[in-house]
């Protein structure tokens, strides 16, 4: 069985976030970059299924400048995958990556199962595994919380609102994006890390793809820094007289209540 | 000038205020707002969507579409949607319609704006902003190629004032398109909360390490009860199994934006901060007066969670009864 799992470089959390002065993105030099951590996630899964399925293959895929896309999928090669491929493009929006990963998922031999993280920390869009699952024609779950495989039925739980569940039944092949809680996932061992370093990464040149200009739907302008926020007030005093001044400023001035 | 299809959420046949704030938006556009609105429910929920700005109901009133599968939602909704041919689509970034709408844009070869913020509409174009990088940033989402504009908003971001909305409207009854399915729900587990999800409170409060021990979250829930607020976790206490992981705030949690929100026992590491930095209001209840969490809050109180809550939620339970 083939497994595929689609993943993305972000900006680490703590790295401080630069402004272009054309207003239209951040900075890449000095951000530390990072495997979005829900993807992390489906890797591990992909992991999970591939030992219960003997004979089983993961290919990890992933869109963006080589250079930096390269050291995750290395992570990933690291963790245990057996197969990369970076699709070389930057600046693609969630409809033109979908596309482009869905072409590649395609001319590869397609997969039963494609496992992604449910959304990107960078820009929170939670679309590619939706729009992959629809350009590849089979169904999706995102917000998947557990994962089980039965002959041709993918069952998983999807995590809706106030923590209620859905139990959720596909027909392979099918798009399963991840959330937290799905498994813990295992670090790099040394020998992986050694492995890793020895395997070929493919490239495919998303210009190579032959897709339309028109998939860019999107694009992004104006980007600031979010306004500074005015100093706290702080509230002294007793705590009887700190609850009742905090009751206070919360009718009376920031008028919430 | 196009029309605005509204996504219409509700909860047993009650309109989601999210999906309120999405009627008022198109209402106060100018543009003629068709509200389409799926799954069981009584006939008041037609007047109010007319009341809150829609000249066209669409109902496909169908038991099969009570819960969600996203092939049986994509089908019907596209050919409501070519029914309606509208220039704009607004819809709330619930659990649904982060799920619905990428794959409603696949399919209609158009672009989506998700997790939006501000809303611009202007005739038949439309920008809209949203955070990203944790909240670090904001960005003006621009629409090209699209020949139907969507954008998905987050809830509690656009204002509900009273409007003059109540003309009469044409309303149209679909029936359910049938499609061989190959995603089925077996199976809806409901959590205990009766109360909004976090990612649609007005008010949230929110426990950490703080507290010491999953216990301490029993006073929370009090001082929830008292404000009508919903219950939100730190990733630490989460990690440690006080709680489930649904209440969790921040990066690998919700993202939240509620009118007021009340941090209790929690230091404020950066991961938090990326979920609810974009809370109008926030109070930070903490023991350490260095926690990070004050340099983010409007109103700080360094003392003891222990002693405060339960005096905050007498307070509080004074001012709301007077």
């Amino acid at each position: 069985m083939k497994i595929f799992v689609c993943i993305k470089q972000v900006p680490d959390t703590e790295t401080k976030i630069k402004i272009t002065p054309d207003l239209k993105g951040i900075d890449s030099a000095g951000i530390k970059w990072v495997i979005n951590p829900y993807d992390e996630y489906a890797i591990e899964e992909a992991l999970k299924l591939r030992e219960s399925q003997p004979g089983s293959q993961v290919w990890v895929l992933t869109v963006g400048p080589k250079s930096r896309a390269n050291d995750s999928l290395r992570t990933a090669l690291a963790m245990g995958a057996d197969e990369a491929i970076v699709i070389n493009a930057d600046g693609l929006d969630s409809f033109a990556t979908a596309k482009a990963l869905a072409e590649v998922i395609r001319t590869e031999g397609g997969a039963q199962v494609i496992f992604s993280g449910k959304l990107a920390i960078d820009d929170n869009a939670a679309s590619v595994p939706q729009m992959m699952a629809e350009f590849l024609n089979i169904p999706h779950t995102t917000v998947v919380s557990k994962f089980h495989l039965a002959a041709e039925n993918i069952v998983v739980e999807r995590d809706t609102e106030g923590g209620s569940k859905e139990v959720v039944q596909m027909m392979a092949p099918a798009v399963v994006a991840a959330n937290k809680g799905l498994n813990l996932p295992r670090y790099a061992s040394l020998p992986g890390i050694m492995k890793a370093k020895k395997k070929t990464i493919k490239e495919i040149e998303y210009s190579t793809l032959n897709l339309p200009a028109a998939d860019q739907k999107v694009s992004y302008t104006g980007m600031t820094l979010p306004a500074e926020k005015p100093a706290v007030k702080m509230i002294t005093g007793d705590s009887v007289a700190q609850v009742s001044e905090l009751v206070k400023m919360l009718r009376d001035e920031a008028k919430v209540l | 000038m196009g029309k605005i299809l509204v996504f219409a959420e509700h909860t047993n046949g009650k309109l989601k205020r999210s999906s309120i704030e999405l009627l008022h938006a198109g209402f106060n556009s100018g543009n003629e707002v068709a509200a389409v609105v799926f799954g069981t429910h009584g006939d008041d929920i037609v007047s109010a969507l007319n009341q809150n700005g829609a000249s066209e109901v669409h109902i496909l009133k169908d038991g099969a579409l009570d819960s969600y599968n996203p092939e049986l939602y994509a089908t019907n909704l596209i050919s409501i949607i070519g029914k309606i041919q509208p220039a704009i689509i607004l819809a709330s970034a619930s659990s649904v319609g982060k799920d619905l709408f990428p794959k409603i844009a696949a399919r209609l070869n158009t672009g989506i704006a998700s997790d939006c913020v501000s809303l611009n509409i202007s005739g038949d174009n439309v920008t809209a902003t949203k955070p990203m990088y944790s909240g670090k940033a904001i960005a003006t989402v621009n629409f090209e190629n699209s020949p139907i504009k969507i954008v998905l908003m987050r809830a509690n971001q656009l204002p509900i004032e009273s409007i003059d909305g109540a003309k009469s409207s044409k309303v149209v009854e679909h029936s359910l398109v049938a499609s061989d399915l190959r995603t089925m729900i077996k199976e809806i587990v409901k959590g205990t909360s009766e109360k909004l999800d976090l990612t649609e409170a007005n008010i949230i409060v929110s426990g950490g390490r703080g507290l010491k021990e999953a216990s301490g979250f029993q006073m929370l829930n009090d001082l929830a009860d008292v404000l009508g607020a919903t219950v939100g976790a730190s990733r630490a206490v989460v990690d440690s199994g006080w709680v489930g992981h649904g209440m969790q705030v921040g990066q690998t949690g919700k993202t939240v934006a509620p009118s007021l929100y009340i941090a209790v026992g929690i230091s404020g590491a950066i991961q938090h901060l990326a979920g609810m930095s974009g809370s109008k209001v926030i109070v930070a209840i903490n023991s350490d007066a260095n926690a990070p969490i004050f340099q983010k809050a409007t109103y700080g109180i360094v003392g003891d969670a222990f002693e405060i809550i339960p005096k905050l939620t007498e307070e509080f339970k004074k001012a709301l009864h007077n």
